[in-house]
């Protein structure tokens, strides 16, 4: 664990991304296959699931340092991480450092062998640690127990690294790394290894992802050399049809198996060594309905008649990426297009498995005037793709782009204020705010970003001055800033007090210039609500 | 009766009519040590700690008479017998005693329990209510040995020099500047680089008679000058200015006591954060508390609740004193370089 630690230390001290490669490769020289394997898998960004609550850990982190509840309640609201916090506490003079390094292949399944054993084993377990670890060893064990490891690096450099090590092409790393790999001296042998060896029949390829359009469209040229298709608010999902299995990914790279049988059905048709690009979408005869509907679905495996009839889907192809067998990434888009439009051209409209339409227009301004209507359609604008490109892993700017409608906006005061985590810990830096409704303040939503740190420095002043109550971690405040939060659409809700609930809400602006009396009221948010 | 109060003006000792680190200008102030939150311009007359005397002087203007007392020794102030004791946060940084009927009561200032090469160290003062600052009142807060901070400082700064860069440290000018001065002594006697709001109090340490490494004034410097290599020292509110840029490439590290959490050090990106403290940690609280006998605490600034709570637990008279003193910057408020510059 010693030199997954120092990893962990190496590349959270860096933002320079030849370091953090640098802190990588050394790491994979160094480090034996069946560690490296496991740093691999948190490199990549994933998590285990977590053992045991945190609330459990208060407790025996209480018993263990033999502080009043309190002390640790603040120690943890000042901290903002719970993880660094017991570390924190347990990095004293007199801690007795064992002389072997715990490998880190062996905590992890300790670890997972813990979810078996009584509490007072896992107690026995945990708390030894706690007091024999190293600062920083002992803040990644509490990490991994907790499921909360986050690693400074995206799993595309960590990609990276890994093939530089291994001596391969990124993009080739980045498709052996992509579905479910499970780490392991073998997995990950095969990984480094030299040859194309055989790819497991579920494995999907890594998606290519769109770049936000911040400039004017006619800054990409004539719109001729594009491929324009609504941006639909759904799953985006790769379908796999190989032999005569499928399968269906979700862009986080969870496979869907068993939750869409209507797509599954669908895709029984394809032809062996298919693979399509397209979205997930709750649908019906007048077409797409809200992500809400969608909503109903996810996550659920039992699906009952009710939902199905509720909330029935289907998959909108808007790519090709595998063709007979063949990997077409490589082709333009304008032939993978023409395939995929054979390929779907005979098939029911209102079959599962439809083809995504394409937005015609004369020029950009058109294309604006129907980007206008994406709300009205329930889509979130327009998807710009380059004709005569390759499909590309990951977020590669110039070939995709999404031209999303703006933001609804909502002038809101600011209620309550809690402290964040990380590296915002010991800060005010999460909002809930309120508009009104009559002579009350109903709040809405809860934002965690969108001002500059400045800005957020001065405002955690302002809050600390301005408490009316602590409520633990949490302090209500003068109802007297306002802001701006954007959002990107609203639902009725009756979990929420308002009536309402927002979707991705974020501070769009500080409106210095406004009053509480200048802001918008709950009447105002519902006129927005969609149409029933 | 209670020996001390609060007042909108400060901290008030009725018995013998004087204010303690008054905000507002009073008739008699008494002060703990120079930092700008303590030693405050206006007031009519002074008293300060002997090696205190010129840094106070410095802070306070020529406006009010300042008498200087050596610390230990007793003066009447009203119906009060007062003496002043080091404390160990800052060069002639002290503690209030106060005696009258019949009780001892105990004002710290800010103080620390780490030796400090710079300044004579914290002396228990046994009383009977106990005043007690609280910047670091909680028990993620334990500081290292301040020579194995020195060791990465000097660590550091031999890395930048490998790498072609300037190591830029920001501390305060007051008191942590002087420290590292005198810690890195240990290892080098190269010269070190000084931001102009500090020359003149390393100046005055100087006079104090403690020994520090050879320093000299960024400004004295040719335009040309080449950093690399080279250690700076800076007070925080230069971090992010323009003013910082002549020195690229450089790594920029804060010797703070909040770079203990890592939260502090990555939300304002230092590329280094050392903690090293002028105030106690959360055991030299507790072992100071513990040796004043006090029945009674009073704690003024900082993370007061957790303290609190932690002595009521032990059956301690314990609650909190609201003033307006800010013990250490650094934790979230950025750092006024303006203010910084004054110091």
């Amino acid at each position: 664990m010693r030199r997954f630690a120092q990893l962990y230390a190496a590349l959270d001290d860096t933002r320079a991304t030849l370091v953090k490669l640098a802190a990588m490769h050394r790491y994979f020289a160094t480090t034996p296959p069946e560690d490296a394997a496991w740093g691999l898998f948190f490199l990549l960004g994933n998590r285990l699931k977590r053992v045991i609550p945190s609330s459990r850990l208060r407790t025996w982190l209480g018993e263990a340092t033999a502080l009043p509840d309190r002390v640790i309640e603040e120690s943890y609201a000042h901290v903002g991480d719970l993880g660094e916090t017991i570390a924190l506490l347990f990095d004293r003079d007199d801690r007795h450092e064992p002389a072997e390094d715990l490998p880190l292949h062996v905590c992890v399944e300790r670890l997972q062998a813990l979810q078996n054993s009584d509490e007072t084993a896992q107690r026995e377990f945990v708390t030894q640690q706690w007091r024999e670890l190293p600062f920083l060893e002992c803040l990644l064990f509490n990490k991994l127990l907790t499921g909360s490891l986050r690693v400074g690096v995206s799993a595309g450099l960590a990609a990276r690294a890994l093939a530089e090590h291994a001596g391969i092409d990124t993009p080739l790393m980045q498709a052996r790394l992509m579905g479910d790999w499970k780490p392991g001296v073998e997995n990950f042998a095969t990984l480094l290894a030299r040859d194309a060896s055989s790819r497991p029949v579920s494995q999907p390829y890594p998606f290519c992802l769109a770049s936000p359009l911040e400039d004017a469209p006619a800054s990409l040229g004539d719109p001729a050399d594009f491929l324009v298709e609504w941006k639909w608010d759904g799953i985006r999902g790769q379908l796999i049809r190989r032999e005569g299995q499928t399968f269906l990914w979700s862009r986080g790279e969870e496979l869907l198996d068993g939750r869409f049988p209507e797509i599954e059905a669908a895709a029984a048709s394809l032809p062996d060594g298919t693979v399509l690009d397209g979205e997930v979408l709750a649908w019906n005869a007048q077409g797409v309905m809200p992500f809400a509907v969608l909503q109903k679905r996810i996550g659920r495996k039992t699906l009952g008649k009710k939902v199905l009839a509720d909330a029935p889907v289907v998959f909108r192809a808007y790519d090709l990426i595998e063709w007979q067998g063949e990997d077409w990434r490589t082709r333009p888009l304008s032939e993978r297009r023409d395939q995929l439009e054979r390929l779907l051209a005979g098939a029911d409209p209102a079959a599962a498995l439809q083809l995504s339409d394409v937005v015609r227009a004369a020029d950009w301004s058109d294309l604006a005037l129907l980007r206008e209507t994406a709300r009205e359609r329930g889509v979130e604008g327009l998807m710009l793709k380059r004709l005569d490109t390759a499909y590309l892993a990951g977020r590669k700017r110039g070939s995709w782009w999404k031209w999303k409608v703006g933001a609804l906006t909502v002038d809101t005061v600011l209620l309550y204020a809690q402290s964040g985590h990380g590296r915002r810990s010991n800060l005010y830096t999460d909002y809930t705010l309120a508009v009104r409704d009559g002579e009350a303040l109903v709040p809405v939503a809860k934002a965690y970003s969108g001002l500059t740190d400045e800005e957020l420095n001065q405002m955690d002043r302002w809050i600390r001055a301005h408490t009316l109550e602590k409520f633990g971690p949490v302090r209500s405040v003068e109802a007297l800033q306002v802001f701006e939060i954007a959002f990107e659409g609203i639902q009725a809700s009756s979990r929420h007090k308002a009536g309402v609930a927002l979707r991705f809400p974020r501070i769009a602006r500080w409106r210095r210039d406004k009053a509480v009396a200048d802001i918008d009221t709950l009447d105002d948010l519902k006129k927005l609500l969609p149409s029933p | 009766m209670d020996l001390i109060t609060v007042t909108d003006k400060g901290l008030y000792c009725p018995a013998g009519d004087f204010h303690v680190d008054p905000w507002r200008p009073v008739p008699r102030a008494v002060i703990t040590h120079a930092h700008a939150d303590h030693a405050r311009t206006g007031s009519k007359h002074y008293w300060c700690s002997k090696p205190g005397l010129n840094l106070t002087r410095a802070r306070v203007g020529l406006g009010g008479g300042i008498t200087a007392v050596a610390y230990g020794q007793r003066f009447t102030l009203g119906d009060a017998q007062v003496s002043l004791h080091p404390a160990g946060h800052v060069l002639g940084s002290a503690q209030v005693r106060i005696e009258a009927h019949g009780q001892v009561w105990v004002v710290s200032g800010d103080y620390k329990r780490d030796p400090d090469p710079t300044c004579a160290p914290f002396e228990p003062v046994p009383c009977d209510v106990f005043i007690t600052e609280a910047t670091f009142g909680l028990p993620v807060y334990r500081w290292q040995p301040p020579e194995e901070i020195a060791r990465e400082i000097f660590d550091w700064w031999q890395e930048c020099k490998a790498k072609g860069e300037c190591a830029v440290l920001c501390a305060y000018s007051l008191g942590k500047a002087q420290r590292i001065l005198a810690e890195l002594m240990r290892f080098t006697d190269e010269m070190v680089y000084l931001h102009g709001a500090m020359t003149q109090l390393v100046k005055a340490y100087r006079q104090e008679g403690v020994a520090m490494l050879p320093t000299d004034a960024i400004g004295n410097q040719p335009k040309f000058f080449d950093w690399k290599g080279r250690l700076v020292l800076a007070p925080p509110g230069a971090a992010g200015t323009p003013w910082i840029k002549r020195f690229k490439p450089a790594s920029v590290g804060f010797a703070s006591g909040w770079m203990r959490v890592r939260g502090s050090r990555r939300r304002q990106s230092w590329d280094r954060g050392f903690a090293l403290s002028d105030h106690a940690d959360w055991d030299g609280l507790l072992k100071s508390i513990e040796q004043t006998g006090a029945k009674r605490v009073l704690a003024t600034h900082g993370n007061t609740d957790a303290l609190i709570e932690l002595l009521r637990s032990r059956g301690i008279d314990a609650s909190e004193l609201n003033t307006e003193f800010e013990g250490e910057h650094g934790a979230n408020r950025p750092l006024d370089a303006a203010e910084e510059a004054s110091a």
